[in-house]
């Protein structure tokens, strides 16, 4: 906007690094837990999980071979070979060594290259970068080889374990496969019977005429606000009494009436937004209101009911207090993922893989929804506040 | 039944009954109960018309009615007896016990500061962040990142914050970013820079910005022409902003005073009172996405003559953004603030699992959660429901007003 009286903001520069910035100040947070849910434990304590992209530089002990591997040349016994490639501990063949020793006193006496004359010169050792050595001794050697210490820098390292253990392991502390079928068998219901109900009570506020009808509306205004933590003992009372107690019918039938206020409202502006003329021509044709409302109302309305339906999905999804009311009785065979992960901070607060895994994986159903419905979710928040 | 199949059977039933309930409610109001046709067709037609709206709304009104006005009443109800004593009505006794514990003033003083702090930080960066991305090309990339928060629930916020927030032991590494920055201070030149001079500077600048705002709203009332009760609004305002100005400027001194424990990792969340802060992080991480979506509309919908006409008076951005743009925003402005406020009132989750109110960081909704199914007293958990319901209830009746005002 400012180029339209024909000048260049020279502020371009500045805000593109100020939102370089912001967005990475947002970002940073998550990505720290994505990255240690791919660390092992030892690797997440040993370093800041930042230091994880980044190759890493390393000491290792490391042994060559011993007097099986040596053979003679003249009154000298030789061992060749390459210390990445023979030894199963250590970095991976393809580390980068740059300097070595031979006395746990001076780890990195050596440069890469060079040779080094030790044991009151009897024995020698050089190795090159890739971990290629040879070894020798005036002496037969003992069975056991000879110690090297090697300075190498390792490229970043990623697993799939935790993944493993908190999928798959079926381990009942860490495993969030119940849990997540669990919160599966919360939301789906929770986010499609509101839309439904809410969606003939939205037509009839929008397009009928009855008396009280603006009474009704600026009360679904009110209750949009009123907060949820208010109804949680006169319900808990009241399915206990009527018998559904704790259990899936009673978190879904909370979940509808907490979200019907925002969802007549939203589908209600909607509907009431839809040219007139169409529905006055279709009741000319005879159409009844039923008719009317499932053949032209309910396609036309498509955006509101997805910007309503991801509302409430991601709602239910991400919900603890509802599920930890209505839901969860005390074998906690019906725990939720977002419970479970509170639980796994107070077992496990220190086992930064698991819980990283554990959220990581609660998370990444509502990010997929998010960036694949984001048009939607937008148009939804525009319309339910800005008004 | 397995709980997958019995979901189905449920999305089948819910979804197929209530399909049914509508279809043949309809069917039977129109060819049973008044049937259009007949003698008395005419009148028929009609009085199926009266009814049938009430078939479309039945059973949202039983839901809402069940689910949302009954508990109003029921938790005052509940509010003001004794569970222990059968339910016998105790009067205000409930609510005496809560303002006799201290825990409860933690709690309010602690929202009191969220509701401060939270909706003003969001609203500040969403507007930062909207006007910042509107121009720039890849600005829809750096907004969908911003906003990506909204879909990371309160729960998984915390883990990914506790994470940040960690703290080992002088001598290792250090695994929590905080705390990796916080120990490359040392006491130097780019401690005093980073530690003494910018807080200062942001503290001097908030409080000049909160002044400013007390001014704008305390000198009409002096000129005259607003009724009475317009002029006691702007006075209560505008003094509670000079007093928050007065805070802020206090809190300079502390700052240059202060002596911070350099090189000594901090578990961030056990230091009393800024521990709250730590923890409104994560709600306005949360939230600043979604002010920037909303305000980002708002300003692309400013008219762009306005904006050409400052620039061809030879106004500067920083001009055109504060007197021409914000002013035209404003009533987008208070309604993020107002909905942010709302999610500020009933923040439960990153308080019950980042630190379940220890430290003295309790908040209400966490307070009465603590009193309901810890201390399992239904009397002054209800009582404080209601203390929220009375803190959300302006913004209800300001909601309504609004509502009723646009549908004439």
């Amino acid at each position: 906007m400012d180029n339209i009286a024909g000048r260049k903001s020279g502020l371009s520069w500045a805000v593109n690094i100020s939102v370089v910035a912001l967005v990475l100040l947002w970002l940073f947070p998550t990505v720290g837990l994505l990255v240690s849910s791919f660390r092992t434990a030892d690797q997440i304590s040993a370093s800041g999980w930042w230091k994880a992209l980044f190759p890493s530089e390393q000491v290792v002990q490391l042994r060559t071979g011993g007097a099986e591997a040596a053979t003679q040349e003249g009154d000298l016994w030789v061992v060749e070979g390459n210390l990445l490639k023979d030894s199963e501990e250590g970095p991976e063949p393809g580390a980068e060594i740059t300097r070595f020793g031979v006395s746990s006193k001076a780890v990195d006496a050596f440069a890469v290259g060079e040779t080094t004359t030790f044991a009151k010169d009897t024995k020698t050792f050089t190795m090159d970068a890739a971990g290629t050595y040879r070894f020798t001794s005036t002496k037969e050697l003992k069975k056991r080889g000879q110690r090297v210490f090697i300075t190498a820098t390792l490229p970043p390292e990623f697993t799939l374990a935790n993944y493993d253990q908190v999928l798959l392991s079926g381990n009942s502390n860490d495993s969030m496969t119940k849990a997540f079928l669990n919160t599966l068998t919360v939301t789906i219901p929770a986010t499609i019977i509101p839309i439904v109900i809410a969606a003939f009570a939205a037509y009839a506020l929008a397009w009928m005429e009855f008396p009280g009808r603006a009474l009704l509306i600026a009360a679904i205004v009110g209750l949009l606000v009123v907060p949820l933590q208010l109804a949680l003992i006169p319900l808990l009372k009241l399915h206990l009494n009527i018998g559904i107690g704790k259990g899936y019918l009673g978190v879904w039938l909370a979940h509808t009436g907490f979200g019907l206020p925002l969802a007549i409202y939203l589908l209600r502006n909607y509907m009431s937004g839809l040219p007139r003329d169409i529905i006055e021509n279709a009741k000319v044709d005879g159409a009844t209101d039923f008719q009317i409302f499932t053949k032209i109302i309910l396609p036309l309305s498509f955006p509101a009911l997805a910007s309503f339906a991801i509302f409430q999905f991601l709602w239910t999804w991400n919900d603890l207090l509802v599920a930890k009311v209505f839901l969860i009785d005390s074998t906690g065979n019906t725990t939720v993922m977002t419970n479970q992960i509170v639980e796994l901070l107070g077992t496990r607060g220190g086992n930064w893989e698991i819980l990283a895994t554990a959220a990581f994986v609660s998370i990444s159903v509502p990010l997929l929804v998010f960036f694949a419905m984001q048009r939607y979710l937008v148009r939804g928040l525009l319309a339910g506040s800005v008004k | 039944m397995s709980p997958a199949l019995l979901g189905l059977v449920t999305i089948v039933i819910g979804v197929g009954g209530c399909l049914g309930y509508f279809y043949f409610s309809n069917l039977f109001l129109d060819k049973v109960l008044f049937p259009a046709s007949g003698p008395n067709a005419g009148r028929n037609i009609n009085r199926a018309n009266m009814i049938r709206p009430w078939l479309f709304l039945g059973p949202a009104i039983l839901a809402l009615g069940l689910y949302l006005g009954y508990p109003v009443f029921e938790t005052l109800r509940l509010s003001l007896t004794d569970r222990t004593q059968d339910g016998a009505f105790v009067g205000l006794a409930n609510y005496q016990q809560m303002f006799a514990e201290p825990k409860f003033w933690e709690a309010m003083r602690n929202n009191m500061l969220w509701l401060i702090v939270v909706p003003a930080a969001s609203t500040a960066f969403g507007l930062l962040a909207a006007q910042l991305t509107d121009r720039i090309k890849w600005g829809s990339i750096a907004k969908s990142l911003i906003f990506m928060p909204m879909a990371i629930s309160f729960v998984g916020a915390s883990v990914i914050f506790k994470l940040v927030y960690d703290a080992r032991p002088a001598g290792n590494e250090q695994i929590g970013i905080l705390n990796a920055v916080w120990m490359q201070f040392d006491g130097g030149f780019g401690s005093l820079l980073f530690l003494k001079v910018a807080p200062v500077l942001i503290l001097a600048v908030f409080a000049a910005l909160v002044a400013y705002i007390g001014w704008l709203l305390l000198r009409p009332i002096v000129s005259g022409g607003d009724n009475i009760l317009v002029k006691a609004l702007r006075a209560i305002s505008g003094l509670i902003s000079l007093w928050i100005a007065l805070v802020a400027l206090r809190n300079i001194l502390d700052v240059i005073g202060m002596d911070f424990p350099y090189g000594q990792p901090q578990s961030w969340l056990t230091v009393p009172f800024y521990n709250n802060f730590f923890l409104m992080v994560v709600l306005i991480w949360i939230q600043t996405g979604f002010a920037m979506v909303i305000l980002s509309a708002a300003l692309r919908g400013i008219p762009e003559e306005t904006v050409e006409a400052a620039i061809v008076d030879g106004a500067n951005p920083f001009q055109i953004f504060f007197k021409i743009k914000v002013p035209q925003i404003m009533p987008t402005i208070v309604v993020v603030w107002t909905t942010i406020t709302l999610v500020v009132l009933k923040v439960f989750d990153i308080v019950f699992a980042m630190t379940n109110g220890q430290w003295e960081t309790q908040v209400l909704a966490n307070y009465m959660y603590d009193k309901l199914f810890r201390a399992n007293d239904w009397g002054v958990g209800s009582a404080s429901a209601i203390i929220i319901m009375l803190l959300v209830s302006p913004i209800l009746i300001w909601n309504v007003v609004q509502a009723r005002k646009e549908m004439r």
